[in-house]
């Protein structure tokens, strides 16, 4: 017998009387209420999350999204941008494209994409590598990632967040520049990933969320 | 209330002061005390080491002596976690689904002291007077298995004239452990030697706890030390008057 | 207790991976209690991260409810993994991937070994994964010429220090600053002579020795973290971004996964995306998550590979009891409550995987009579219990686990051992009031020999009590005797 048909056949024979219980889901699926019943602000809360990791965190409104952007890259160049990623945004960045291997991305000083969906309560963005978010690669290597994340795309929990995405997309979840803790525990931001995140919240009108 | 005392084999053959204490104690509160005498041991010490199947006449053992009491009371956190968590389980392991119902029923209605005390007759102060500066070690299975959590508190606090002091992670085991103690002799130590720091840095007189073997465990390794802290169980200081003799 | 199998179970084979120790806990564990920079460095470092899980724990207000969910998912997936495996498979393979089973840890190593020398390379960059360590997946590459690279900062650690991981989250948990700093200097190429023991300063080093590495690796190496049945997607949780590297950038990635990391939907993601992180690192979600599916056309490695492996995992499905640890998300917030991993640290349980549930995991994987020691390295507090975001009853299960050792000791001796003797005779005496009455009786006839009340030394194997404690001298009247002298008169 093979592999496959043993190990499969073994678990038939281990599972001889088990029954399937039905799963209880009695956790949050929405957000976590104030004691006076209100919604938190969501914004402000993924604001409150990401600065807590060491993002930078800039607020705008759609008509400053452009400069908010130039600010956070003046330091920066070459730019790079996730293809869909529109050229007004930053009109100095250059569209990322297959061309470019590993090696020619590490040339580039910061990446500039959009977002799919985050999540206020862990500050979490996630990236699902549609075009104005890119191939997984470009905003892993430049050391500087700018994202920008529109007020209607956050939510406030994780299942509300995964609900949005589809699962057999590449998704990148990120929380914070990298980091790590293996030293003593003691937090390191920035070791193989982008050591600097900034995150452009754009406002949009009550209206639309 | 009548209430039957388990007075757990421990104490019985080691500690017998925490089974007079504990008898004192509720004679005192106005409930009338019974002993039964067939009563041996839980098997905890049994079904800890890997030998469940030894434990199941203790089990029997157990039940048969006490199913007929509404009311059974135990000084012995540890003891009072095997009757509830263990005995159906090793009856039902054992095949034996009737003894596992009765198992059950017994455990439904045994209780550790201070939650005896607390929970079912509703009293915090139970007009104990005992002058000294003391610290509570809550014993692992009182506060992970039975859930005590603050009532041995509650009531110290109510003693008149003592002085509780907080014991630094008072939560962490202090390594007794059973036949622990025994098997992994050197872990078990180094355990007991960070709990003693503790105890010293409160300069406590007396160190409490709601279990007779931790106790045992730790007045061991403080007598070893010969810093004069002593060991003293709940139930004794609770038991403890200004009329009373002793400590 | 167990299930009886039609076919033999398979267990971890022996002379191969990182699941036997050279010596049993006890032994082990008294040379690691020596060693007091050791101790400090390790409670150190788990004192800061339990206060750090209790303060992000503390914050979600349906944590039970979340812990009980995880609880039930894994139980649930459990009792029909051969068809989610046949479902993950199925969708693995729809998407470019292919999968690739192996009943232990040899079969594995072969699998592996065999498709990244058919890519013509001889050095792989790896993430961290627990199962890579279990199988002793390195040492089988280098065998085979084959040269691999961690790139966990901790594993990288470790990997130079020629030294063990000793914790499954922080592998280097054991080691201080000015240990990584003179490791570094010392094993380091190119490495700046005035590196400081400054964290950063280390993590920096760390950049720059992986960075060419990752930009020209070809073929990588990975662990899962979950896989998706019904969409064939994996996942790999971490903080540095090493994974991602090795995950996107190489042409070939080849993931091991032992068969219990599957969960049936996306959905079920939202109840361990939420728990793991909060139990491992005290994080509200640690930095990057990567989620893949087989292979996406211009987007990271080209050819991916997954292996499914056994390795007693399927012995352990058959104790009806002991299957429960199968639900481990390996977390290590068990490891961090537990005060013997405290005093021991992890290199005494001889296994990679050490703390409680290494204690109730590694005798199941390779048969609980060569890790026999293991269930009984446990003062069984409870505090690893509680902290379980699936809510392994770990108490329970190492209970239950000395119990088939003892049974397993019972088969093989005729006679029964010591230890055995003298708790079926302590049985017999205690379900008789009159023997029980007897043998304190007995004991009494040792009160002669105590110093005021107590006894300094006892004679084997209580000897093991009074290396550091005093003994209690049985009292002039026990408890029985006292009642019967007041009350029943």
């Amino acid at each position: 017998m093979g592999a496959r048909e043993d190990i499969l056949q073994r678990i038939k024979e281990a599972n001889t009387g088990i029954e399937v219980r039905a799963v209880q889901r009695d956790y949050r699926r929405g957000p976590l209420t104030t004691t006076a019943g209100e919604l938190p602000d969501l914004v402000t809360l993924l604001e409150e999350r990401l600065v807590d990791y060491r993002a930078t965190v800039v607020r705008c409104r759609p008509d400053g999204l452009a400069s908010a952007v130039e600010r956070l890259v003046a330091a920066a160049s070459p730019v790079l941008r996730a293809p869909g990623v529109p050229h007004e945004w930053c009109p100095a960045a250059e569209p990322d494209h297959e061309g470019l291997a590993a090696q020619d991305l590490d040339a580039y000083a910061a990446v500039l994409t959009a977002a799919t969906v985050a999540c206020a309560e862990t500050g979490t963005i996630a990236l699902d590598a549609s075009p104005d978010q890119g191939r997984r690669a470009i905003t892993l290597i430049p050391d500087l990632h700018v994202c920008i994340v529109r007020a209607d795309q956050v939510v406030a929990s994780v299942p509300e967040m995964l609900s949005r995405l589809e699962g057999d997309r590449p998704i990148t979840f990120i929380s914070g520049p990298s980091a790590t803790s293996d030293i003593e525990l003691d937090r390191v931001e920035g070791v193989h990933g982008p050591r600097t995140l900034c995150v452009v919240l754009v406002e949009t009108d009550e209206g639309d969320r | 209330m009548k209430v039957a005392l388990f007075v757990t084999c421990l104490a019985d053959g080691l500690f017998p002061e925490v089974g007079r204490a504990t008898v004192t104690l509720l004679e005192r509160l106005g409930h009338e005390v019974v002993f039964p005498k067939a009563q041996t041991c839980c098997g905890q010490m049994h079904t800890n080491t890997g030998y469940g199947r030894q434990a199941v006449p203790l089990v029997r053992h157990h039940v048969e002596t006490f199913e007929e009491f509404d009311a059974i009371v135990a000084p012995s956190g540890s003891c009072v976690g095997a009757v509830r968590h263990q005995h159906a389980m090793l009856a039902r392991k054992a095949g034996d689904d009737d003894l596992a119902v009765r198992a059950e029923a017994t455990a439904s209605h045994t209780w550790e002291l201070s939650e005896f005390l607390v929970d079912v007759l509703g009293v915090e102060d139970v007009g104990a007077h005992y002058p000294h500066r003391v610290t509570y070690h809550p014993t692992c299975h009182s506060l992970r298995l039975l859930r005590v959590q603050d009532k041995p508190l509650r009531l110290l606090r109510a003693v008149r004239g003592l002085h509780l002091v907080e014991l630094p992670d008072a939560d962490q085991c202090c390594g007794f452990g059973g036949t622990f103690a025994v098997k992994n002799a050197d872990t078990s130590t180094a355990m007991l030697a960070d709990k003693m720091k503790n105890i010293m840095s409160t300069r406590a007189e007396s160190v409490t706890a709601g279990d007779s073997s931790c106790l045992m465990h730790i007045g061991g390794g403080l007598s070893r030390l010969r810093v004069g802290t002593r060991t003293v169980h709940l139930a004794e200081i609770l038991a403890s008057t200004e009329n009373s003799v002793g400590r | 207790m167990s299930t009886f199998l039609g076919m033999p179970a398979i267990h971890a084979p022996r002379g191969v991976g990182g699941l036997r120790g050279d010596e049993s806990f006890p032994k082990a564990a008294k040379a690691a209690l020596g060693d007091t920079q050791l101790r400090a460095n390790i409670g150190r470092a788990t004192r800061t991260i339990r206060e750090k899980r209790a303060a992000v724990v503390e914050e979600v207000p349906d944590w039970e409810e979340l812990r009980l969910a995880g609880q039930q998912v894994k139980a649930a997936t459990m009792a029909r993994l051969d068809d989610h495996l046949r479902t993950l498979e199925e969708a693995v393979t729809r998407r470019g991937g292919v999968v690739h089973w192996a009943r232990d840890a040899n079969e594995a190593n072969a699998i592996i070994a065999d498709l990244i020398l058919a890519t013509g390379e001889t050095e792989v960059v790896k993430v961290k994964s627990m199962v890579t360590q279990e199988i002793g997946l390195n040492e089988a590459l280098e065998a085979q010429g084959i040269t691999a690279t961690e790139t966990d900062l901790a594993e990288l650690i470790v990997q130079l220090g020629h030294d063990k991981p000793s914790h499954i989250l922080v592998p280097a948990i054991h080691r201080n600053r000015a240990e990584v700093r003179e490791i570094f200097l010392r094993e380091m190429p190119g490495v700046p002579p005035d590196l400081t023991d400054d964290p950063r300063q280390l993590a920096m080093a760390a950049r720059a020795h992986l960075r060419q590495k990752f930009l020209t690796a070809k073929v990588a190496v990975s662990g899962a973290n979950f896989a998706v049945a019904d969409s064939g997607t994996l996942l790999v949780v971490e903080s540095e971004g090493n994974g991602r590297m090795c995950l996107t950038l190489p042409e070939t990635l080849i993931t091991v996964m032992g068969i219990e990391k599957v969960v049936p939907t996306w959905q079920d993601l939202e109840v361990f995306l939420q728990l793991l992180p909060r139990s491992s690192t005290g994080e509200r979600m640690n930095p990057y998550t990567s989620a893949w599916t087989g292979v996406t056309p211009g987007d990271g490695p080209q050819a991916f590979h997954l292996v499914l492996l056994d390795n007693g995992r399927t012995a352990t499905l058959g104790d009806h009891v002991g299957r429960e640890v199968l639900h481990c998300i390996k977390c290590s917030a068990c490891m961090n409550v537990c005060p013997v991993y405290e005093r021991t640290g992890g290199h005494a349980y001889g296994s990679v995987y050490p703390g409680p549930i290494g204690a109730v995991l590694t005798p199941q994987l390779t048969g609980i009579e060569d890790n026999s020691s293991l269930p009984f390295a446990s003062s069984l507090c409870g505090a690893c219990f509680d902290a379980c975001p699936v809510r392994i009853d770990i108490p329970s299960l190492l209970v239950h686990l000395r119990e088939r050792h003892t049974e397993e000791q019972a088969k093989e001796h005729r006679l029964p051992t010591p230890e055995a003797a003298a708790l079926s005779l302590v049985g017999w005496v205690m379900q008789s009031p009159r023997r029980f009455r007897m043998a304190e009786t007995a004991l009494r006839m040792a009160r002669p020999f105590a110093r005021s009340g107590r006894f300094r030394s006892l004679p084997f194997p209580l000897s093991a009590w009074t290396t550091s404690r005093d003994a209690p001298a049985p009292p002039p009247e026990t408890f029985r005797e006292w009642w019967e002298r007041t009350r029943d008169q």
